[in-house]
């Protein structure tokens, strides 16, 4: 997982390890190295480690184990405020008691930048974000989205290289959480800044990010560009954690090279592409996407393989339908199809008949 | 009108608005005007009320039932709070006993203005003040006055204590004369049957109302009960001066003494009224065609008084006591004797009342500026170090771990479960030269046993002590502001660059500082006010003004001026109120 040439890296973490007690790691053997303006989202469920490590690279707390260098520095023992390091707090942590510009000119200020300068860096950072017009309102005064620019125009006005964002649009609602991830994706490609971005939202991080580190229990469960995660899951965490995920349990019978054949605990045998199973006789979950499942198992063409399956519930959606039907004995077999104009709508009940490609099915271990 | 859309909104057993107005419009029958008539006219209900009204008369219940609820606490507050300034304000400017004892003297020194040393005031006012403290001394009302004229005149105590034994004795001779050619004057019932003006004779009860109020302001006692007596018309008129003593005599006899009017003899005050009115021509005159009881011994005791000497009040006064000469002793009376004086006021900042209007008191009878200082110089250092020693603890307590916090927490609240005195008695044992930390200082050698540091019974003492009393009253709001500070303001500040002190003092400590000014503000008006420790650590130069109050109410007894200072303090406490409220802003003051 973790890359080979760490020491090209723009940030890297090297065999990171944290204990807040001393009894259990919270974050475990941590390996990661990203280039510069790269930006990397760690998602992952809460508890997983994942803000610990921004916290870490931030310096507001202390490796345990290992080591993090920034720019081919070690940085274990540099404290935050020389690190040079832009951050996006949670809950934005707009100074209360300042102006939007007095805000935005702390920064600058500590560095002893001069006045006019200030100015000049200050309007520049509040046009990027569009909120020129509101340099003289307090944080009180703002809404949930413009502070939210505010932030991130003080987290960028002195220039950093790196800059840190903690679940930035968690307090947002969903169109503007949207329209936000679109800005703040536009605006790091544009600066061509490198971005930590932290998210327990797993579309936020398919949208926004150039590769993701899905966090589970102190580790890295998959290190991969948003389509590599979601179309070849490396282990079921992440195949259930990254979109929707049908599963079906059953034991390997066979390997051939990048084809091997699973049985289902009602006996039925499929075609499946290993992906971490070694030998026959190991349990397996197989993982389809919801959306490669076909209903018309025509098209699919020969290879296909197919299986029986009973409507048990029908949810039309608007853009699409959600199927929830009964297969091999699991009752919560979704499928999804697109609301075309040829598309038939499914009455509960029904019998049917459902296949995909051996290729969009993986067995991966069973957890 | 949609009932069921707008009673919706509403908890179900509210009372709605849209009840109320149901109910109001059942009750009054309004001519309905059509809605919408008037374009630009107030906006009408359905009913065509006023809008305005019926959601006046909609919302009244409620307002009424709310005003119930807090009416006990309200009702607590006025009695326990307003009701007592309100009557310190009242006493620090109230002066009616003057007037109130001594009615006559004061109306007689009206006219009289003190040209130099030996211009005393006329034998009017002698003969007045005879009256008044003759009627005062029977009361035993005089002493009150005295000690009351005491403060602004020292003496006036003792010349009133003294000059009131001696009332009655003056006139003894004529008296004795009187009593000696007629028995009569001795007997109780004669005096009564001649007061009256015998059977069926017309009563004077504009007379005895007249005494009845004066002796009502005079002992503040209510006269209002029937002593069985009525002064005659006839015999009122034809001696006046008895009349109104023989009036006060009876009243006083029944309320105060218990007795009956006709089974006591008459003050000696009424023989002399007597003997007085008696030697008026007119009166004589008018006495030949009196036929009322006891004509005849008036008509003799006439042809004998008289025989008599004027008696000449100013001499037998300053035979009393040759003070009732001093020209300062009766300015002090007329210039002390309208209803409200400033007097305590000025006193309360060191001045005084002299005939040409206030003036500064001489520099070695000035206190209470002194005493105004001090109090706000330690009020202010005490409250500058609980902010110092308040301010790390109550950051210590909003950041560490909820289970270290609340020990702590415990820690800082213990002084409140000891008692006042306790803790400030042990702040005696610790500091006095005898002790603790004394002790400790020689022990470690680092002060000689000879020359021992003082610190009790002195501002010092004092500052340590209510510090210690007042710290919690500082701690406690400035933590509940603090625990509000997210730690990831100085987070931010710390990964915008900023070092650690920068970060907290630019960012956490501006936050913070709501908690300071609630926790300035408490300790401040608290300590500018304290009594108990300043009294028993502060020996003479740590005493606050309150101290000076607390004597002024239990020792001297002097309430006005105790009231007056207190008003002053009143006064600062607002006035630094308002400065605060103008610096910082009342808004930016939080206790949590």
């Amino acid at each position: 997982m973790a890359d080979t040439d760490n020491n090209d890296a723009f940030v890297a973490f090297e065999r990171v390890q944290k204990s807040y007690d001393g009894e259990t790691l919270v974050v475990k053997d941590l390996n990661l190295s990203m280039p510069k303006g790269e930006f990397l989202t760690m998602l992952g469920p809460s508890g997983s480690g994942k803000t610990t490590c921004l916290m870490m690279l931030a310096g507001f707390e202390t490796a345990t184990h290992g080591e993090i260098r920034l720019n081919g520095r070690p940085i274990n023992n540099i404290p935050p405020h020389k690190r040079g390091i832009g951050m996006v707090f949670q809950n934005y942590a707009l100074f209360p008691h300042m102006t939007v510009a007095e805000n935005l000119s702390f920064p600058l200020e500590v560095r002893k930048i001069g006045k006019s300068d200030r100015e000049e860096k200050i309007r520049r950072a509040l046009d990027m974000v569009q909120m020129g017009d509101f340099s003289g309102r307090r944080p009180a005064q703002l809404s949930g989205g413009q502070a939210q620019r505010i932030a991130l125009a003080r987290a960028l006005v002195f220039e950093p290289e790196l800059v840190l964002m903690d679940e930035p649009l968690g307090a947002l609602d969903k169109q503007l959480r949207e329209h936000m991830q679109f800005e703040i994706t536009n605006l790091a490609h544009e600066l061509g800044i490198t971005v930590v971005y932290v998210t327990h939202d797993q579309t936020e991080a398919l949208t926004m990010s150039d590769r993701v580190a899905v966090f589970d229990d102190g580790r890295i469960q998959q290190l991969a560009a948003p389509d590599t995660l979601y179309e070849s899951p490396d282990n079921s965490f992440v195949a259930q954690f990254i979109g929707e995920n049908n599963t079906l349990a059953g034991t390997v019978k066979e390997i051939e090279g990048d084809r091997c054949i699973v049985e289902l605990d009602d006996g039925e045998l499929i075609d499946a592409q290993p992906v971490n199973v070694e030998k026959p006789g190991d349990r397996t979950l197989i993982s389809i996407r919801p959306e490669r499942v076909e209903t018309n198992v025509e098209r699919l063409g020969e290879n296909a393989h197919t299986l029986k399956a009973q409507v048990a519930e029908f949810i039309y959606m608007g853009d699409v339908f959600r199927t929830r039907l009964k297969v091999a004995g699991k009752e919560d077999f979704i499928i999804k199809t697109r609301n075309s104009a040829d598309q038939r709508r499914l009455q509960p009940g029904e019998n049917i008949e459902i296949g995909w490609l051996p290729q969009d099915c993986r067995a991966l271990d069973a957890v | 009108m949609s009932k069921l859309k707008s009673s919706g909104q509403q908890t179900a057993d509210a009372p709605t608005p849209e009840d109320a107005f149901h109910e109001a419009a059942a009750l009054e029958d309004h001519p309905s005007a059509p809605r919408g008539s008037k374009a630009d006219g107030p906006v009408l209900s359905a009913d065509g009320t006023p809008l305005k009204r019926s959601l006046n008369r909609a919302l009244r219940m409620q307002k009424l039932r709310a005003l119930m609820l807090i009416a006990p606490l309200l009702i607590f507050v006025l009695v326990t709070f307003i009701a007592p300034i309100a009557d310190m304000l009242f006493r620090s400017v109230e002066n009616q006993i003057v007037s109130n004892t001594l009615p006559r003297t004061t109306q007689a020194l009206a006219g009289w203005e003190a040209e130099g040393a030996d211009s005393a005031p006329p034998e009017a006012a002698y003969e007045a003040l005879y009256v008044d403290l003759f009627l005062a001394a029977e009361a035993k009302e005089h002493t009150r006055l005295g000690t009351r004229l005491n403060y602004e005149e020292t003496g006036l105590s003792s010349l009133f204590r003294s000059s009131g034994r001696d009332m009655d004795d003056i006139g003894e001779d004529r008296i004795d004369a009187l009593e000696d050619a007629n028995e009569a004057w001795e007997e109780e019932g004669f005096w009564y049957t001649l007061m009256t003006g015998g059977e069926g004779a017309a009563g004077n009860t504009a007379l005895l109302d007249e005494q009845r109020d004066r002796l009502e302001a005079l002992t503040g006692d209510s006269y209002a009960a029937d002593i069985g007596f009525v002064p005659g018309q006839a015999i009122s008129e034809l001696l006046p001066r008895t009349a109104r003593a023989y009036a006060a005599f009876a009243l006083y006899t029944v309320v105060e003494d218990e007795d009956i009017v006709a089974e006591e003899e008459p003050w000696e005050r009424v023989k002399i009224a007597l003997t007085q009115d008696l030697r008026d021509p007119a009166t004589v005159q008018a006495l030949a065609d009196y036929d009322g009881p006891g004509a005849e011994e008036l008509r003799a005791a006439a042809d004998l008084s008289g025989g008599f000497e004027e008696i000449d009040f100013k001499q037998t006064f300053l035979e009393i006591d040759e003070d009732w000469g001093n020209v300062d002793n009766w300015q002090t009376i007329k210039m002390y004797s309208p209803p409200f004086t400033s007097g305590y006021f000025l006193n309360a900042v060191d001045m005084e009342k002299t005939p040409d209007g206030p003036a500064l008191r001489d520099e070695d009878e000035r206190i209470y500026g002194l005493l105004f200082n001090r109090t706000l110089f330690m009020s202010l250092v005490i409250t500058g170090c609980c902010i110092m020693l308040g301010y790390p603890v109550a950051w210590l307590l909003a950041n560490l771990p909820m289970r270290t916090a609340n020990i702590l927490m415990i820690l800082v609240l213990l002084p409140f479960w000891t008692s006042l005195l306790v803790r400030t008695s042990a702040w005696k044992v610790m500091l006095q030269q005898q002790g603790v930390i004394n002790d400790t200082l020689v022990w470690l050698g680092l002060v000689d046993d000879a020359s021992r540091l003082i610190m009790i019974n002195n501002q010092f003492g004092t500052i340590v002590a209510m510090t210690h009393i007042l710290l919690p009253f500082m701690i406690l709001p400035m933590y509940s502001v603090m625990q509000t500070i997210p730690p990831s303001y100085v987070r931010a500040a710390r990964s915008l660059g900023a070092t650690n002190w920068t970060s907290f003092w630019r960012v956490y400590f501006p936050q913070s500082v709501p908690g300071i000014g609630a926790g300035s503000i408490l300790v401040f008006i608290l300590s500018i006010g304290y009594y108990i420790t300043p009294e028993i650590v502060g020996g003479t130069t740590g005493t606050f003004i309150s101290n000076r109050i607390a004597y002024h109410i239990s020792s001297s007894l002097n309430w006005g001026l105790a009231a007056a200072l207190g008003s002053i303090l009143l006064a600062v406490v607002l006035i630094l109120y308002w400065a605060y409220d103008k610096i910082v802003g009342i808004d930016n003051v939080k206790l949590g």
